[in-house]
């Protein structure tokens, strides 16, 4: 009358406790079956045949355990997505630029994944700063993963990868054709800094923001580690500083220190008070 | 309902394509050639119009140039979808007034996101 009930794979739960170590991001047993294809290319490169071969070498190997935690990382991503976003934060530069004069505006792309998201954002600003380059906003961009910041820092995207949101215009105007793929021109590239960061635990980028752009990376962190990245957040956005989430997110019951910007759609500001009490950049 | 006129001389292209569009529901009809298109658009002005470069009897970029010294009322968008993925050809193709332009071979999530570019999805 004993059905053999299948084990709830060590492996798996030891994989589970690598991610969430290292990121923050949690995986539900909904998104089990995600980990052994993910890790398949893994398990082959290395010339193995099963998971738990794979977890014992991540075990006593720290090199593999990252290579592990890049490929359990979903990097979905695509240049300008949910599209009308970047409409708007060009206009909120384009007003706060007037307010701060010659300052150059800081931007950051938090969870940047392969570059997609900054360099729709350098698109944006150069097309938005036309007659004077040389203020064009300064673009951080970071993620955890190196794996997603190589690619981000060579800029080369894959024929489907390129035409995934991006105009044929912006394409012929801002990438060269190299054999099979397309790469991003460096008067595009020079204008974003990419680091590695993880949101939960490293020191964050030094000075404050005007905009922050986090999107679809706080979603699959456990709400306390949710709350408290975007209170680490928040500490590095200047007052009156915007930030930006994915279309299906909001800061709403996951922290106080936001509240949605009346004028900007869908963006959040800074809220005032604790604004004020924190010294400008 | 939007309607699209897939253009390609090869059959089984047409048949992915329709089958993506309807997905994404769209009306659709096809055509083997550049002069069955003009036709066709001539008789009903599609809302788009996906176009494939190499084709016998007239070509995509030739019905264009056709398409363009008509007098229709209603101007469809055209999204080249071919194999002509140099810089030149792309270039070529805009400056006759094309919208958008996929590089096969394409699937539902590029075909999807060209035409949400030219407010069709
Ligand atoms: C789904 S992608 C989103 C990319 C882009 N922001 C977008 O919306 O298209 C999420 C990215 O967040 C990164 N990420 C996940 N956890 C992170 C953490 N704790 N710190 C920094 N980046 C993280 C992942 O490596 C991945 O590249």
């Amino acid at each position: 009358m004993h059905q053999p009930i299948p084990q709830p794979s060590r492996s798996l739960a030891v994989l589970a406790a690598l991610l969430e170590t290292r990121t923050g991001q949690q995986i539900g047993t909904e998104r089990a079956w995600r980990v052994e294809t993910a890790l398949k290319p893994v398990i082959r490169d290395r010339g193995l045949e099963t998971l738990d071969q794979l977890v014992a070498e991540a075990a006593c190997q720290p090199e593999v355990a990252t290579i592990v935690v890049n490929a359990l990382l979903n990097h979905e991503s695509s240049f300008f997505r949910d599209a009308p976003v970047f409409d708007i934060v060009t206009e909120a530069a384009r007003d706060m630029q007037a307010q701060i004069g010659t300052r150059r505006l800081r931007v950051w792309s938090a969870g940047c994944s392969m570059g997609q998201e900054p360099l729709s954002l350098a698109m944006c600003f150069a097309e938005s700063y036309k007659d004077h380059l040389a203020d064009l906003p300064e673009i951080i961009a970071t993620d955890v993963s190196d794996s997603a910041l190589n690619r981000a820092r060579s800029g080369r995207f894959t024929q489907f990868e390129i035409q995934r949101g991006l105009s044929v215009r912006r394409m012929i105007e801002w990438f060269d054709s190299t054999g099979p793929d397309w790469t991003a021109k460096h008067a595009l590239l020079r204008n974003i800094q990419f680091r590695r960061m993880n949101l939960v635990a490293d020191p964050l980028p030094g000075g404050r923001f005007d905009i922050v752009m986090c999107r679809n990376v706080l979603l699959y962190l456990a709400p306390k580690v949710r709350r408290k990245v975007l209170d680490r957040i928040a500490g590095a956005i200047r007052p009156g500083g915007l930030l930006v989430l994915g279309a299906g997110e909001t800061v709403i019951g996951q922290s106080d220190r936001f509240r949605p910007s009346g004028k900007y759609r869908g963006l959040y500001t800074l809220d005032g008070e604790i604004a004020e009490s924190v010294p400008s950049a | 309902m939007k309607t699209c006129l897939v253009v390609d001389d090869s059959k089984v292209i047409r048949k992915v394509a329709r089958h993506i569009l309807e997905t994404l529901n769209f009306k659709v009809s096809e055509a083997g050639d550049g002069r069955e298109a003009l036709d066709s658009c001539l008789e009903s002005t599609p809302d788009v119009v996906l176009l494939d470069w190499n084709m016998p009897v007239m070509s995509g970029m030739d019905f264009l140039r056709a398409l363009r010294d008509t007098t229709l009322d209603r101007r469809p968008k055209v999204v080249f979808c071919t194999t002509e993925n140099g810089m030149a050809h792309i270039r070529a193709a805009i400056e006759a007034g094309a919208d958008e332009y996929v590089m096969k071979p394409f699937d539902r999530e590029t075909l999807e996101s060209k035409l949400q570019i030219v407010g069709m999805a």
